[in-house]
């Protein structure tokens, strides 16, 4: 079941250093606000900060966080198991702009409802969460931001 | 006690082969294991898991099954009965029996499954307790009433009473869950030979069950499978034994319809 998003709404100071207060790993509830430009990306920060790609990279790695090696092939050589249930994002960097990438993260199934690929900055519409992990996303938005900013260094060779 | 290689087999290339061996499709011995569109986990095992389930001498699955063959003799219970009182040699009056399973209890208006038949005995036959689910106990005895009918096709009922059960195990199915928001389906179905990190993701199927898994290394039942299929997508579980287990079980069931029964498998 699919409900609004917040579409228009700008980023304002208070929801900015909210979302950077539960990226800490607070009990998450308020989400940062985001839109979504022609249905297919978004466009700005979530926390108006550039993302650490090296974290990003970590993150990719991380079974308990991003775990983007369950699905996809990274250039993570000293990883052995590299899924493939998504396609291979060694070049998505170059494939795709910065924004069409931080949608793709923070929510696949806008662009495509039967997706696999988990909603990363999502927290609510799920059906029998576990405990822990009610209200809160995959990830913070900051993790959200590293994430990508390592996507966009894959460019191929 | 018979010897088993237990970990010489466990160190043993444990990711070798995985690929290989999903290319073997139809051939010689794999044949079995395909019905149609249908393979068994089997035939997603790497050769050297196969190995040991294809040798019931190295299958760690049977020191539950040799439990359960004593279990069997043993007279239980306030009534002072054991199974073989009323069912003779389970070679004989058990085969076929687990290959239909679940099965409808008017008495009880839904369906149940091997587990809660065999507890039944227990409790109305014997006056015996109910034994618990993933008890060596239960584990043995499920086993090897089922294992009386390796090879034979699975074959459940779904219409008449077994319909609304049926259609709320199919609903489960396709529901998705958990914070990954992810069906069953969306792994089993769509996914099926694709590699979620380092798993080969196999249809799902449940003609194997219970069996003894390398990463639990105990026998396990089908509910602890879905159960753990649950929770690796952040998904509370349902009970051992609840409903929508039994109902998903159903539907399982019959989505593998014509698959033999394996039990007692050897997986990952
Ligand atoms: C459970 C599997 C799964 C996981 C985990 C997953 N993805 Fe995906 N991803 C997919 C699939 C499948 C697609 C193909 C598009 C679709 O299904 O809509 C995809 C597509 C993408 C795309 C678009 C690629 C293109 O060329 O169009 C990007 C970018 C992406 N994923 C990034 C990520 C990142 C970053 C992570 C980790 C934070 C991640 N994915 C985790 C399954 C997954
Ligand atoms: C006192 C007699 C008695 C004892 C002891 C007994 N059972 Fe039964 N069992 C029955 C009867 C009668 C049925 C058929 C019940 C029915 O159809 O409702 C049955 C049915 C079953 C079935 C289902 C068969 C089918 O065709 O679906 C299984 C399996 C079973 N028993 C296993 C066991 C096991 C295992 C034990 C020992 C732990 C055991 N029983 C002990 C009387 C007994
Ligand atoms: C995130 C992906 C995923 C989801 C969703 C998932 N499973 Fe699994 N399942 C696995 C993996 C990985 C295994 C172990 C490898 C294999 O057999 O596929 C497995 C194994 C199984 C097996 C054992 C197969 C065998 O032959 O040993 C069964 C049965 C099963 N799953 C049923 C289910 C059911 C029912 C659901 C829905 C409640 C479900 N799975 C949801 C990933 C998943």
């Amino acid at each position: 079941m699919r409900h609004l998003r917040p579409l228009s709404v700008t980023l304002t100071a208070l929801a900015m250093s909210l979302g950077l207060l539960l990226g800490a790993g607070a009990q998450a509830e308020e989400l940062v606000k985001y839109q979504i430009v022609g249905g297919e990306s978004i466009d700005k920060s979530l926390t108006g900060q550039p993302g650490d790609p090296v974290n990003g990279r970590k993150l990719a790695i991380n079974r308990k966080l991003g775990n983007c090696l369950a699905c996809h092939v990274l250039p993570i050589p000293e990883q052995a198991f590299h899924g493939n249930v998504g396609p291979d994002l060694s070049e998505a960097g170059g494939n795709l702009s910065e924004g069409e990438i931080r949608l793709r993260v923070v929510d696949s199934k806008v662009l495509n409802p039967d997706t696999i690929m988990p909603a990363f900055y999502r927290n609510d519409g799920f059906e029998r969460v576990m405990k822990k992990f009610q209200g809160k996303t995959m990830l913070s938005a900051q993790q959200v931001e590293d994430v990508v900013a390592y996507i966009m260094t894959l460019k191929g060779n | 006690m018979r010897w088993r290689p237990i970990a010489v087999v466990l160190g043993f290339g444990l990711f070798i082969g995985a690929y290989g061996a999903v290319l073997a499709q139809g051939d010689g011995k794999m044949a079995k294991y395909f019905v149609g569109d249908l393979r068994t986990g089997y035939t997603f095992a790497t050769p050297e898991t196969q190995a040991i389930q294809d040798d019931d001498f190295a299958n760690p699955a049977f020191l539950w099954v040799d439990y359960a063959v004593e279990l069997w003799e043993d007279p239980s219970g306030d009534a002072g009965k054991a199974c073989s009182d009323c069912h003779g040699a389970a070679e004989d009056t058990m085969k076929g029996v687990g290959a239909r399973y679940p099965v409808y209890n008017a008495e009880l208006g839904k369906p149940i499954n091997l587990e809660q038949r065999i507890n039944k005995c227990r409790v109305d036959n014997m006056q015996a307790k109910a034994w618990k689910y993933e008890s060596r106990e239960l584990l043995g005895m499920t086993a090897y009433v089922k294992s009386q009918s390796r090879g034979m096709p699975v074959q459940v009922q779904i219409d008449g009473p077994m319909a609304p059960f049926y259609e709320k195990g199919k609903a489960f199915y396709f529901q998705r869950r958990g914070q990954l928001d992810m069906a069953c389906a969306n792994c089993h179905e769509g996914n099926a030979g694709n590699m979620i990190r380092a798993n080969l993701l196999s249809q799902g199927q449940s003609n194997g069950f219970p069996l003894y898994r390398l990463k639990w290394q105990k026998l396990g039942s089908l509910h602890r499978r879905f159960r753990g299929c649950n929770k690796q997508v952040r998904a509370a579980p349902y009970g051992y034994g609840s409903d929508e287990y039994v109902n998903l079980e159903l539907f399982v069931a019959n989505r593998g319809m014509g698959l033999p029964v394996e039990t007692p498998g050897v997986r990952m």
